[in-house]
């Protein structure tokens, strides 16, 4: 366990390191920050005064240790558009998209989960086959224009939902959620369900395939000679063995639905740390991005590890460390 | 002697040419007939041959080019789907805010979004099965290293990889279809690496290696088209994603320049004028968008299920 968590660890700090090496030079290249930031109507002496101080007038490599020394001790530098330390910017926005994201993975699970059983347990059934036929439409619908299609229907139509922004938070430890009140609970909604639509069909067909199989197992045949009730055969049985494959795709799931929430908060404007990137993609805000994919980086390495974890505690026949590939 | 061998070398062509292109076909015609008497396959086959032929047509189609900026009228901006233009033309799916008739428009943005996803998906497709057989067939330290760089990437969402790449590169078309051979390429090499593992341990390949093939035909002419079923039905469902994410990148707004309008990019515009009403300058590229993923991913579907020995009942 200490092996694997240790070669985990390096695995992640070499690609930290690649990553932002790569991130870095990439965006040293494109365009000059300087454009944007300084005024047309600043004088040279102005302009090079204000290189200097940013330190963009040193050669990249000389850039990139610098950042990397700051980054060590904590710093990711300051964002150029807000003049505020990047680090803080993210962090301030990430309960926003960290509310949405944990939304639709709940969502997903709580509407993915019994629709797919239904559908593997009665695989020829009618209403089955409704549940693959809108699992295949979840998987094709661009989640973007479903969204633009919800705000057209539930908020410009009916107006019975709003279609931006978070509504009325609360302060919860110093964290502003807005599932507590009902005027942001009803803010949440839309945007969660988007976001939520792709891994319900995803969990849907996951769960459809792993009951299937599992009904045919013999211990399902056996515990029904036995005259166990069909009920615990599922909850049980099936349904215990269904959830370990389950646990590692939906697991690494949850990132991208953090990664999918930048379009969804883009749509529903909700304040999160998607939208920020967006904006600081178009302002070419290097600190910002930087910032922004290192964090998103350590967040994945950290979700990855969690769900291995959880995996090797969900099913004692694996075991953590050993290269299981060949 | 020379006339000798040029006959016996003639003869060895022939002999292969005849087997090589003979062997596949048959099967590939047999998988198609099968795709096309599924209901379900015959109708994704209808779709996408309806969507490809519209754009590939999309100049004769289509009475106006939508890029051509000479062509439109502003006074015929956000009409309505079904209104007439000031010089009497119909605009059945409407206008958006520059004038540009929708339709001709959604052709047109269909032709961008064949051509970005099925370029992308072809160049993945070559780099990744390049990427999986060296792997699989090299074997040991070779195998580990390209392998941990696809499961690394692989632990990343595709939107959050593309995302970076176009941060650093810019917008346009070649760095979209960079981007997206980037975040595809590893699905590819994982599949054929799969597939050619299995393959590898066959009876066949030892009987070519005892013959003493070159490993480069070992590894092209017996390993990789028996790895193929599988790697097809990927490759169906990748450009279908392809498409997908190239649309919600340029709805994004940093995929496709705003000059080219594609499919997301005419559904972002729409966006705009949505909350006043003017639903049908997103909607109707949307459903565009829609039918050709649905279409491509019905016959992944179908072919899946037709390549997979496992799934006849």
């Amino acid at each position: 366990m200490t092996a694997f968590l240790l070669r985990r660890l390096s695995q992640t700090v070499i690609t930290l390191l690649v990553m932002s090496v790569l991130v870095f030079v990439g965006i040293y290249m494109v365009g000059n920050p300087i454009d944007i930031l300084i005024s047309a109507s600043a004088t040279p002496a102005e302009r090079q005064q204000i290189i200097t101080a940013m330190g963009l007038d040193l050669p990249v490599w000389q850039q990139y240790w610098i950042f990397l020394k700051n980054a060590l001790a904590g710093d990711l530098g300051n964002s150029f558009v807000y003049n505020q330390p990047a680090i803080r910017l993210i962090l301030s926005r990430m309960p926003a998209t960290l509310e949405l994201a944990f939304s639709a993975f709940v969502i997903a699970l709580l509407i993915g989960i019994p629709l797919g059983l239904y559908a593997g347990l009665k695989p020829r059934a009618v209403g089955s086959r409704g549940v693959m036929v809108f699992s295949i439409l979840g998987f094709s619908l661009p989640t973007f224009w479903i969204g633009l299609m919800m705000i057209l229907v539930f908020s410009v139509y009916l107006g019975w939902l709003p279609a931006s922004g978070r509504g009325q938070t609360v302060n919860v430890l110093g964290v502003p959620l807005s599932i507590l009140t009902l005027d942001g609970l009803s803010h949440l909604v839309l945007p969660a369900l988007n976001l939520a639509l792709f891994k319900i069909s995803l969990v849907i067909r996951l769960t459809r395939a792993g009951v299937i199989e599992c009904m045919q197992m013999d211990y399902v045949r056996f515990a029904r000679a036995k005259g166990v009730p069909e009920a615990r055969i599922v909850l049980l049985h099936v349904l215990k063995n269904t959830l370990i494959p389950l646990i590692t795709v939906i697991g690494l799931e949850l990132g991208s639905l953090i990664a999918f929430a930048v379009v969804t908060e883009t749509i529903f404007a909700w304040p999160g740390m998607g939208k920020l990137i967006i904006d600081a993609i178009g302002v070419l805000d290097r600190p910002l991005i930087l910032a922004y994919l290192l964090m998103t980086v350590v967040m994945f390495t950290i979700i990855n590890l969690i769900v291995d974890i959880c995996y090797s505690l969900a099913d004692p026949r694996v075991r953590l460390g050993e290269d299981s590939r060949s | 002697m020379t006339d000798n061998n040029v006959h016996a070398d003639a003869a060895i062509l022939e002999a292969a040419g005849e087997e090589l292109p003979a062997k596949p076909t048959r099967p590939m015609l047999l998988v198609i007939g099968r795709v096309l008497r599924d209901p379900v396959g015959l109708l994704g086959v209808l779709i996408v041959t309806v969507m490809v032929l519209a754009a590939i047509f999309a100049p004769w189609i289509g009475w106006q080019n939508p890029y051509d900026l000479s062509q439109l009228d502003f006074m015929d901006g956000r009409l309505a789907p079904g209104s007439q233009s000031m010089s009497g033309v119909t605009y059945w799916l409407g206008t958006d805010d520059q004038g540009r008739d929708l339709f001709s428009a959604i052709l047109y943005g269909l032709r961008t979004s064949l051509m970005v996803g099925v370029l992308s998906a072809a160049i993945a497709l070559v780099i990744g099965t390049a990427a999986g057989l060296t792997a699989a067939y090299a074997g040991g330290r070779v195998d580990t290293l390209i392998m941990r760089v696809v499961d690394i990437q692989l632990s990343f969402p595709p939107i959050l990889i593309a995302l970076i790449l176009l941060a650093v590169l810019g917008q346009g078309v070649d760095k979209i279809i960079v981007a997206l051979v980037v975040t595809q390429w590893a699905y590819y090499a994982r599949t054929i690496r799969g597939s050619a593992l299995v393959e590898r341990r066959r009876a066949y390949v030892d009987a070519a290696r005892c013959l003493a093939l070159p490993p480069r035909k070992v590894v092209f002419s017996h390993i990789l088209p028996n790895c193929l079923p599988p790697l097809i039905v990927v490759a169906t469902m990748r450009v279908a994603y392809a498409i997908s994410l190239e649309a919600t990148l340029s709805f994004l707004g940093i995929g496709l320049p705003v000059t080219k309008p594609s499919l997301g990019l005419l559904i972002a515009n729409g966006f705009n004028y949505m909350m006043s009403g003017d639903y049908w300058i997103s909607l109707f590229p949307g459903l565009a968008l829609l039918l050709l993923i649905v279409g491509i991913n019905l016959v992944g579907d179908t072919l899946r299920d037709v390549l997979n020995p496992r799934m006849q009942r």
